[in-house]
């Protein structure tokens, strides 16, 4: 694929200025930013960073035990980070992991300190603006045990912008009774590829709740985090919600391994298709007995398109419980009827039932973006019509 | 209010009703009886215009307009309502919200009328999801008790629900049809009747509902046409001492 071809793609950006005040960015960007969680009115965030193209244009805690710096900085100040940097995941493990680590652009590093908890979420957001650039970013988090973190991940384009690509090298640390929840929000272009690769480490009773969220055009995105539940009673909670309209191909996924006992494991996704490919992928493995898992995998073909449900369980000792419901096609002519029946026109019926689907609880997210979210699945179905 | 005139409806092809003739006046409630597979449930989900239900002959008029083929939400806003009897369960909407989008007529009182019906504990979960028989009689009578139909069409009100609730029931389905016997103690009961213009199509098989609801007439279907129009409490006790054989017999 073209797309993938590096020569394609520029490695630098022109810089693009610090600004210290969150609330001087331009209008533009900010409205880009906000449409993925990212508030520049900070007053409900317990810190920011922003990287635009190659720059970080903010950076800053709001909390005392938060820290949020460059990468490159905490390479710096802890040591070359030895004990997470590429420890989650190899270089190796593909072309676009070894491009990552040979032309980093950059990527933040929060962590949170034993026994902290986050007031407000921590927020961060990757944002394309040059044509052609390919963004190669690698983020490190970490939650310190008993701690307890937000970040809302938004990631956003320039409206303007064709072609781009976006490499995220992720690698989150959820360490003894701490919990992170991760709420990703994308809104790409039609024309862009992006490959997130993210691994994830919870130790003893650790929960890590990953909330993904992907309305808007995005041209190519392939995803499947991984996470090893590694020390007893670990939890981990995944919740997608996909929207795929024509020329929108997503593969996304979530895979975790279940290592420790008492684990459990919840991956949830909804997809609506409207001329677009969605690949849902799901995986759960438990290693040791006593674990749980469920799989819960809906899709929706409103108009042409492409859903492929993959749900897979692999249980490698006996005494484990784990399941997994998948269910794809049209909408239930019945469910049309009965709201029919109540009096609404047949567009509102499949416009309230659009919405329901989608309407899986997303936890821990703050009011004003929940409320944000519920508009922008509201503009979504009016699209979808 | 609803006037059905030489109904002849097909399923796939196959004739269920062959030749229907109702009246149901403004004000009066009918109870529709008839044996299992007679098509008594096929008439209800016509009238409501239910896809599925094709309609090769004959009309339906309510309230003076041919509805034969309008579209079910228009047929609603109308002012027909319609019990389900197994109503699908929508993900992600509350039963909250389906209340709301009933109250086509203006905004109502959800809590209240959700306490009235015993519905409160499921206001917040998705509608019908993992309800009982019982609990979705209620349901429905919940959202139709929003909606404030002219004429309700009741799919077996009593099936599935248990003895303490079945009056509580008949109580609810009374007030639909302005036949409640409670009142405020301002109002004189002739107010209440004076003011009753509801009218109900209501299908039974055990009759058991008949003690808790006042029925102006009862209609027997019977091989896919109405074979007698009589007082309901004797059409039930006739079926209940010969069976729908006498109906049959009677008819022909």
């Amino acid at each position: 694929m073209e797309l993938m071809d590096n020569t394609n793609y520029s490695f630098d950006a022109e810089p693009h200025e610090y600004v210290d005040n969150l609330a001087d960015i331009s209008s533009e960007d900010a409205q880009e930013f906000l449409n993925v969680g990212v508030d520049t009115d900070e007053s409900n965030r317990s810190g920011t960073f922003i990287l635009k193209d190659v720059s970080v244009v903010h950076c800053k805690t709001r909390q005392e035990g938060v820290e949020i710096m460059k990468i490159s900085e905490a390479l710096e100040k802890y040591d070359g980070l030895k004990e997470y940097m590429w420890k989650g995941l190899s270089p190796e493990k593909d072309e676009f992991t070894q491009l990552t680590d040979e032309k980093p652009s950059g990527g933040f590093f929060i962590r949170c300190e034993a026994g902290v908890k986050t007031r407000f979420p921590v927020q961060t957001c990757l944002h394309l603006s040059k044509e052609g650039l390919t963004q190669n970013v690698h983020n490190i988090l970490i939650a310190e045990e008993d701690s307890d973190m937000h970040v809302i991940a938004g990631c956003s384009t320039s409206p303007h912008l064709d072609k781009g690509r976006h490499i995220g090298v992720s690698e989150f640390y959820v360490k003894k009774g701490a919990t992170l929840t991760y709420t990703m929000i994308h809104d790409w272009g039609a024309n862009i590829v992006v490959r997130p690769r993210t691994v994830t480490y919870v130790e003893e009773g650790g929960t890590y709740i990953s909330n993904y969220i992907s309305l808007k055009p995005v041209g190519s995105l392939e995803t499947n985090p991984l996470t090893y539940l590694n020390g007893k009673g670990a939890v981990a909670r995944f919740n997608s919600i996909l929207v795929a309209g024509v020329g929108t191909h997503l593969d996304t996924g979530s895979q975790v391994i279940l290592n420790a006992e008492d684990t459990k494991a919840e991956i949830i996704s909804r997809a609506i298709v409207t001329g677009g490919t969605v690949i849902a992928r799901g995986n759960i493995t438990g290693k040791v007995p006593g674990v749980k898992g469920h799989l819960e995998c809906k899709g929706l073909i409103l108009k042409d398109g492409l859903l492929h449900a993959i749900p897979e369980l692999q249980a490698e000792v006996p005494d484990v419980e784990m399941s997994h419901e998948a269910a794809v096609g049209k909408i239930d002519k019945r469910e049309i009827e009965y709201l029919m029946a109540r009096g609404l026109d047949e567009e509102t019926a499949i416009s309230t039932i659009v919405r329901g689907f989608l309407n899986v609880e997303i936890e821990g997210l703050p009011q004003s973006l929940a409320e944000k979210l519920d508009k922008a699945i509201a503009d979504t179905e009016h699209d979808m019509m | 209010m609803l006037h059905i005139e030489d109904l002849r409806v097909e399923i796939s092809g196959k004739e269920i009703l062959s030749n229907v003739n109702l009246h149901i006046p403004e004000g009066e409630t009918h109870i529709l009886f008839g044996p299992n597979g007679s098509g008594k449930t096929t008439l209800m989900h016509t009238i409501m215009g239910f896809s599925g239900y094709k309609v090769t002959r004959g009309r339906i008029v309510f309230k003076g307009e041919d509805i034969t083929d309008l579209p079910i939400n228009e047929r609603a806003r109308m002012g027909l309502g319609v019990s389900f009897q197994r109503p699908p369960t929508i993900n992600g909407l509350s039963t909250r919200k389906m209340v709301e989008i009933c109250a086509t007529g203006g905004p109502v009182n959800v809590d209240q009328l959700a306490e009235q019906v015993h519905c409160t504990p499921f206001l917040t979960r998705d509608v019908n999801a993992n309800l009982s028989g019982g609990e979705i009689k209620r349901s429905e009578l919940l959202q139709l008790n929003a909606q404030r139909p002219d004429l309700v069409l009741l799919d077996e009100p009593e099936s599935g629900v248990d003895l303490e609730n079945i009056a509580l029931l008949g109580e609810s389905i009374n007030n639909l049809l302005n036949r409640g016997i409670r009142r405020s103690a301002k109002s004189r009961h002739i107010g209440v009747g004076h003011t009753r213009k509801k009218s109900a199509l209501v299908i039974t098989h055990t009759g058991h509902i008949l003690d808790y609801i006042t029925a102006d007439r009862g209609q027997v279907l019977n091989n896919g046409a109405l074979q007698c129009s009589q007082n309901a409490r004797e059409i039930l006790k006739w079926i209940r001492e010969y069976g729908y054989n006498e109906c049959y017999k009677c008819a022909n």
